[in-house]
């Protein structure tokens, strides 16, 4: 590879360990979404659920966040190359959600108000790995960042914490979902760059 | 997805802020119009920086150009801005995106809202259908500072002279550039949009791209004049990007 004459970049002192391959930081909130913010009243707004589970759970806004809630504080790495460290969710454990049911496959389709839509297997979701937040740094999350509630899946390309979320689909085969569909990668995991389909 | 040795054949200002890198690339598949690249610099130590950036010119430009946009205090930006020249090289690798993109021949009029430089996956949309000759109703309303701020201003001046309808609005102008005698100058408004048409319900494709609050904004709007949220394609520049 030629080097680019006269590049010298901008040595940051972030930790190394802490930045994956391409990234950089910021310490803005970048907001990346494919159409218009869809605005759901909370009077009709429902977490679902279902697919191959058996019998299908729901819960109305209000049982939903009264259910207990997880604060961590996470990095998260979003396929565009921001990362941004240290950031503080609130939200429902997918575990805790998913227990009671009987999962038979071994995928999940996250949808969401708007039609959007991804996959992930059901192992990237379950022991404390991902969360159905609802709650950013301690105030009700945004819109323009995925609220009323979104899934939060820090160790993955953001696009996977699917904003604006309603329901998770288990399922017995992998089905890509919206952005897997347009040639990023389906399982997106930034340590290892996997950001375009053939990553 | 591979890296390519990409080659600047020619840089070209745009604004004060802005120029084009026309490239050339080792065995580019190609493009559609609204898709990007990321590229890839590396420095003499081996120290590596990516960016995206949108892809300005048509798909049946003989080389691959990219508008960048000088972000103050932007690592890769104000190399491409300040320093690269005709000659430099870096990598880079795509077309990336397959759903802010639009062809000739697809039905529906053709509805473009750009706040600054999210007019570049834009224009490549218009260069296209120039290119191709298509006749699709296509309408396009920039939002910029100043006329100065103006991508591409006398491309669009020639558009809108032939049978494009070019909408201006100015956030920070007084008046009207001469070119532009109906542009307005104030932010986007619901006023605005409806002007530019076409109503809701005719099977317009919407595409907008700018900054969040402006994409925010011109969505929110749309969605409100009742056109249907599934016909508003939306893309982004943060506030980073750097």
């Amino acid at each position: 590879m030629a080097f680019t004459r006269g590049f010298r970049g901008r040595r940051s002192d972030v930790d190394p360990a802490r930045l994956p391959p391409g990234q950089y930081e910021t310490k803005d909130f970048p907001v990346l979404s494919a159409g218009p913010t869809p605005h759901t009243p909370l009077d009709e707004w429902t977490f679902t659920i279902d697919g191959a589970v058996g019998a299908s759970r729901r819960w109305s806004w209000e049982d939903f966040t009264a259910l207990p809630a997880e604060t961590l504080t996470v990095d998260i790495h979003c396929v565009t190359k921001w990362s941004k460290f240290d950031t503080t969710w609130t939200g429902v454990p997918v575990s805790a959600l998913v227990e009671g049911t009987s999962p038979s496959g071994e995928h999940v389709v996250a949808w969401s108000d708007g039609g959007y839509t991804t996959n992930l297997p059901l192992a990237d979701v379950l022991d404390g790995k991902a969360w159905i937040a609802h709650r950013y740094g301690g105030e009700p999350l945004d819109p323009e960042h995925g609220g009323p509630a979104r899934l939060l899946v820090p160790h993955l390309y953001f696009w996977k914490s699917a904003k604006w979320v309603r329901g998770l689909t288990i399922t017995e085969h992998d089905e890509p979902g919206f952005w897997e569909g347009y040639g990023y990668h389906n399982h997106g995991d930034p340590w290892k760059e996997q950001r375009y389909w053939s990553d | 997805m591979s890296w390519r040795h990409a080659a600047i054949a020619e840089v070209r200002p745009e604004t004060a802020h802005a120029k084009t890198l026309v490239l050339d690339v080792d065995g580019w598949p190609g493009h559609r119009a609204g898709q990007h690249v990321d590229i890839r610099l590396t420095a003499e130590d081996g120290y590596q920086a990516q960016r995206s950036y949108s892809i300005a010119s048509a798909p049946e430009s003989p080389r691959l150009e990219l508008t960048v946009e000088r972000i103050e205090d932007g690592e890769v930006s104000t190399y491409l801005v300040d320093e690269a020249r005709a000659g430099d090289e870096f990598e880079l690798r795509g077309p990336i995106g397959g759903y802010f993109v639009w062809h000739a021949g697809l039905d529906g009029p053709l509805v473009l809202v750009a706040g600054g430089s999210g007019l570049v996956p834009l224009v490549a949309m218009l260069r296209h259908r120039r290119a191709a000759r298509d006749m699709t109703d296509a309408r396009l309303l920039l939002s910029a500072r100043t006329a100065d701020d103006v991508l591409y201003r006398d491309e669009l001046a020639a558009l809108g002279a032939g049978d494009v309808a070019v909408r201006l609005t100015l956030t920070r102008a007084a008046a009207p550039p001469p070119e532009f005698p109906e542009a307005w100058t104030r932010r986007i408004d619901r006023a605005m949009l409806e002007e530019l048409g076409p109503a809701p319900g005719t099977g317009a494709r919407i595409y907008v791209c700018g900054p969040t609050p402006f994409v925010e904004e011109a969505a929110r709007l749309l969605v409100e004049l009742g056109h249907d949220a599934r016909s508003v394609r939306t893309e982004r520049f943060g506030p980073t990007g750097g």
